[in-house]
């Protein structure tokens, strides 16, 4: 079972630039949450300060009632041992070969035999889809299989949280849902605690329990997938749906002439919400709720034509 | 932000980089008693630091033996002594010579590559990976390249002695028309066992600050491809002024110590 995230009055900047401010949510147990945002809203800047490889100016970042923030140096490397992270590039060491490189923090961090090791790392090999390819140098291999082997390696020691440092980023569609539906069979079969950093609208309306979104140096909402799906939040709405028309301009923030130039522009109507992915052998996760039950509970009318089996495929971006 | 305080903290940037970079020495130093210690990538580092240097310093020592034979042999003709050529040549090679080739070499081939190595990791995130591995990689690779880099650098300033020494013999003997006997008769003549051993502490210390600037380097290498080249760069340059300056030093305090011996 995963553990959840205390984020608190985070707030980091390089410099004189505040990168984002006051940044406070939990990331619930055993959920997958997605944390969304236009580019160089410092999304990654966040996943790193949640595994204390960055320190924030101000704020706490509470896992297991330790304080990534204040702790000793001790203490952090220990909680990392719950982390597992895909890092964007997989960062895959490059003098070792995939096998070598999963098998990297069983040798490093247990007392394991190599037998124990080579069957947990077949094991892990095997759910990422590299089998034969073990003796591959990272050098050799495509990016999407190293991003592969890089979840191998973040999953082998049976982490507690996942976090995902965009997975779909220089991949295919058809590799990037063969990821997204590995992300939610893993998150039924381990119940670790999932967080992607993702800029995909697909991956995001799809995928997550939970979604966050990242705008203007600060955290403008976070809640269940559904809740911002049927928002009529500008700046939620215009991301979620890839439209041109609202507050996000090309560079950051529009200003106010390109705002009031839009003002009596109809935003095209809410597209319908998607189902959720389900895990591949059709018992649903634990924390997966069923759809459309947020509306219902909050007495919001989703769009039209929402929760209709065949709308994951059409749930995707219309420009 | 008026422009006086951007100039002050301008200013005052040089001080932070050399705090930041005692205190990543410092953490070397702490790592350095840490447990386990990692043996494999010793061996590793120390083989691949002596691959990349063991020739190019016999090269550089041969030519570097030959021109102090010739300068010394030349000098000590004007004061018709030439029955101490030996005794000069010896001094000066195990002195100075020895330590300074060894330093040009591993800074400017070991810790290079060590840089380039760090810097690399670095900007492919293999660092942070590892951090987030739950491993410290100050511990797990930059404490054994300091171990290796210090131990090559031992082992490279013997050579150095030897092949340098070596050179002084061939080019005083075959060409300056020097005799064998009064160039080997003459070594302990002004040299000291002493000189070996300041020779030794010198390359044990340049072998560290040349592995610990380098992987400050290497480590604090940012922004892609281009922050790893001009980390090696910086880390060469910075070494370079740093030896210099240290064996100026360890000299001086040398003379003091060890006085020179009197014929």
């Amino acid at each position: 079972m995963g553990v959840d995230i205390k984020i608190e009055h985070l707030t980091k900047s390089f410099g004189k630039q505040l990168i984002w401010g006051d940044v406070s949510l939990t990331v619930p147990a055993g959920e997958i949450c997605v944390m969304l945002g236009p580019s160089g809203t410092g999304k990654s800047v966040l996943l790193k300060t949640l595994i204390g490889l960055l320190k924030p100016d101000e704020g706490s970042v509470i896992i297991e009632g330790t304080d990534l923030v204040s702790c000793s140096e001790k203490d952090l490397y220990e909680i990392r041992k719950l982390f597992g992270v895909l890092f964007q590039d997989g960062a895959m060491f490059g003098s070792m070969n995939l096998y070598d490189n999963v098998a990297f923090p069983l040798r490093e961090h247990t007392k394991k035999s190599e037998s124990q090791i080579r069957d947990i790392v077949m094991e892990k090999m095997d759910l990422v889809g590299l089998i034969g390819a073990e003796d591959k140098l990272p050098g050799e291999i495509s990016g999407g299989m190293r991003k592969r082997a890089g979840l191998a390696r973040a999953l082998v020691l049976d982490p507690e949280i996942v976090l995902f440092d965009e997975p779909d980023s220089g991949l295919d569609p058809v590799r990037t849902a063969f990821l997204n539906q590995l992300i939610v069979d893993l998150n039924a079969q381990i119940d670790a605690t999932f967080l992607i950093v993702t800029h995909d609208i697909n991956t995001s309306r799809t995928v997550p329990d939970n979604i966050g979104l990242l705008y203007h140096k600060h955290l403008a909402m976070f809640g269940p997938r559904e809740m911002l799906l049927s928002s009529e939040e500008p700046v939620v709405r215009q991301f979620l749906n890839a439209q041109r028309v609202g507050p996000i301009g090309m560079s950051e923030e529009k200003d106010a002439d390109q705002l009031a130039a839009e003002k009596d522009m109809d935003l095209p109507p809410l597209p319908p919400i998607p189902l959720q992915l389900e895990p591949s052998n059709g018992i649903p996760r634990r924390s997966q709720r069923p759809p459309g039950e947020w509306c219902r509970t909050n007495g919001v009318t989703p769009p039209p034509g929402s929760f209709l089996p065949d709308s994951v495929l059409a749930g995707g971006v219309k420009a | 932000m008026s422009s006086s305080s951007l100039t002050a903290t301008k200013a005052l940037k040089p001080i932070g980089t050399a705090g930041n970079f005692f205190a990543f020495a410092l953490d070397v130093f702490i790592a350095l008693f840490r447990r386990p210690f990692q043996l494999r990538e010793f061996i590793q580092q120390a083989w691949f630091i002596a691959s990349v240097t063991i020739i190019p310093t016999a090269l550089v020592a041969i030519p570097f033996g030959a021109v102090i034979a010739l300068q010394v042999g030349g000098l000590i003709k004007q004061f018709g002594a030439q029955s101490f050529v030996g005794s000069a040549s010896v001094l000066a090679v195990v002195r100075e010579a020895g330590p300074i080739a060894t330093a040009l070499l591993i800074a400017g081939a070991g810790g290079s590559a060590i840089a380039a190595d760090l810097g690399a990791r670095k900007i492919r995130e293999e660092l942070d990976a590892m951090m987030v591995l739950g491993i410290d990689p100050i511990q797990r690779l930059v404490v054994p390249r300091v171990l290796a880099c210090m131990l090559v650098s031992v082992f490279l300033n013997g050579l150095v002695s030897v092949v340098g020494v070596a050179g002084g013999y061939v080019f005083n003997v075959l060409l300056q028309g020097g005799t064998p006997g009064s160039y080997l008769a003459s070594f302990t003549a002004l040299a000291q066992l002493p000189d070996v051993w300041q020779g030794l502490a010198k390359a044990l210390v340049f072998g560290l600050i040349a592995a610990v600037v380098a992987s400050y380097m290497g480590m604090n290498a940012g922004g892609g491809p281009k922050g790893v080249g001009d980390a090696v760069n910086q880390s060469v340059v910075v070494t370079f002024l740093l030896l210099f300056i240290v064996n100026f030093v360890m000299t001086a305090i040398y003379f003091q110590v060890v006085p020179p011996k009197t014929g």
